[in-house]
């Protein structure tokens, strides 16, 4: 007899669970506006990424297409792995000074972990993330970026 | 003639052996469990590792203190703040430098927010495990907010990079406080459904209660830490024992039971998210203003000698051992993890079980397998 009472209570508190375990998936069911997924490749447009979202490295040019690097490789030495090469070249300045500047900053973005030593320990702050995130390409070779734009100086007043 | 076939060992008659990965979904990765099998009943594990092995520390002895940091996020990838900060108080240790309180609170607090995240996303794999779909969903619902809460401060949503040695990468966030507070709030309603949905579930019960037992003397024979040794009753909370950053000035409970079955294992889990909730209760208000970094040189170079730093991750006990001659790389770096030490006893508990309760223990102990393979 008895153990045909704890069979029973078995059964029941099982069941019991599995219907209190219920309730919380139900009350999802009916009330879906608390459940927030985001529509991604439908809302682009609308999306805003946290500000220090670490999307990519990226140098930002003023409108006078200038930006702060003075090609002086501190990022390149910084770089655990090697994704960053500093290219220079010698130039001439209006006075008529030889001048160390950079000809291509290179970034491979392929193989960039994103630790942000470039960005933290640039003397000049002249690198920056950006905020996209959707880098997939068809062809390995897109992935090495020239970060300078052509035909950029150094801004002045940056040393 | 039979007599010989039986002496074979692992080879023994009627036994026959099935490989259970690489890939395969409740290993969590790339882990190959060789199983010799008698029917159903699972006789011996043999674990075979090296399939992610990237040569971490390897790697370290050929790069600066600055970018080691970057590669311990990638061994524990569910709790690499935890791993950054294991090194960063080595190095600190070395160089004898003085830590601010500022920094020290945050560190903990997003310790604490990192271990709650890694708990998460257990209970929402351990329920997919056993056949709940509906906990992976709600399980990764509720860590989103933990890594926005990431994302803001940190710019990155799960390996974070966020400690540097002297300090942290960036100043917080000016909305970090009133996320996490935010975070609690909404976190406090949602953990009883964790309860509702799947501790008190007949089901899971049935296939978690009394399955894998692993005795209090077996856990500190095998080493194992974290809340899977905490759930035998070894008491090997590091926070506790040992404190580091700001664990010394805060009041929690080191969750203890003694049953030591895959049940004890799961619950220890979900009573150390309350505690860490508790803890960031405590010190979420109390942030003093400072400086967030102390400055280094640019160049760190470690005195001779050796150096030993452990913390408690969301699995167990990490140990950082660095080896020094004084030059700016180190000599030879070694990270004791708890996911490969934790391994070690997966044939001891789950043998004499079925191939099922086997997914269990091993969702239960909770396995990183990049940790495992560094």
């Amino acid at each position: 007899m008895k153990s045909i009472i704890n069979y029973l209570k078995e059964v029941i508190c099982g069941v019991w669970s599995l219907l209190k375990g219920m309730a919380v998936t139900g009350k999802y069911f009916f009330s879906p506006g608390q459940i927030v997924t985001q529509k991604y490749p439908n809302n682009r447009k609308s999306l805003v990424m946290m500000e220090r979202f670490k999307g990519e490295v990226i140098m930002p040019h003023n409108e006078k297409n200038e930006h702060k690097c003075t090609g002086c490789g501190i990022c390149e030495i910084n770089c655990p792995n090697g994704s960053i090469e500093v290219i220079s070249k010698m130039i001439t300045t209006d006075d008529g000074k030889k001048k160390k500047a950079i000809d291509k900053h290179i970034y491979r973005l392929g193989m960039c972990t994103f630790c942000a030593l470039c960005v933290k320990n640039c003397p000049s702050d002249a690198l920056a993330f950006g905020q996209e995130f959707e880098h997939a390409v068809f062809n390995r070779a897109l992935l090495i970026k020239v970060l300078n734009k052509p035909g950029s100086q150094l801004m002045k007043g940056v040393e | 003639m039979e007599e010989e076939v039986k002496q074979t060992g692992i080879n023994e008659q009627e036994e026959y052996i099935i490989n259970m990965g690489p890939q395969h979904p409740s290993t969590h990765g790339v882990l190959r469990l060789v199983l010799s099998l008698k029917g159903e009943v699972v006789k011996n594990v043999e674990p075979h590792l090296g399939y992610i092995h990237r040569g971490i520390e390897k790697m370290c002895e050929s790069i600066t203190y600055q970018q080691i940091i970057h590669l311990t996020d990638r061994m524990d990838y569910l709790s690499a703040h935890i791993n950054n900060e294991a090194v960063c108080l080595n190095v600190e240790k070395a160089l004898e430098v003085e830590i601010p309180d500022r920094i020290k609170i945050i560190r903990t607090i997003m310790s604490e927010l990192t271990r709650i995240q890694s708990h998460q996303l257990f209970w929402a794999s351990f329920g997919m495990d056993l056949g709940g779909l509906t906990c992976f969903f709600y399980g990764l619902r509720d860590r989103e907010k933990v890594l926005d809460i990431f994302e803001e401060t940190c710019g990155s949503r799960m390996i974070v990079s966020y400690n540097c040695p002297g300090g942290l990468m960036y100043d917080i966030h000016p909305n970090f406080q009133k996320r996490v507070k935010e975070f609690l709030k909404y976190f406090r309603k949602k953990l009883p459904e964790y309860d509702q949905l799947l501790t008190g579930n007949v089901i899971f019960r049935e296939r978690t209660v009394g399955i894998g037992k692993l005795s209090l003397e077996d856990a500190i024979s095998y080493g194992v830490t974290g809340p899977s040794g905490r759930a035998s009753g070894f008491s090997c909370d590091v926070r506790k024992h040992e404190p580091y950053s700001a664990y010394d000035r805060v009041r929690f409970n080191e969750i203890l039971f003694t049953e030591g079955d895959t049940f004890h294992r799961y619950f220890a889990r979900i009573q150390e998210m309350k505690e860490s909730m508790n803890i960031i209760d405590q010190l979420i208000d109390n942030i003093p203003e400072g400086p967030y970094a102390v400055k280094m040189k640019p160049v760190i170079k470690l005195p001779e000698g050796e150096y030993f730093q452990r913390v408690e991750t969301a699995r167990g006990e990490l140990g950082v051992y660095i080896i020094s001659d004084g030059n700016k790389n180190p000599v030879r770096v070694k990270f004791r993890s708890p996911n490969f030490v934790n391994l070690g006893v997966l044939n001891h508990i789950a043998r004499d079980f079925k191939i099922a309760d086997l997914v269990a223990i091993g969702g239960s102990l909770d396995m990183i397998i990049p940790d495992i393979d560094r």
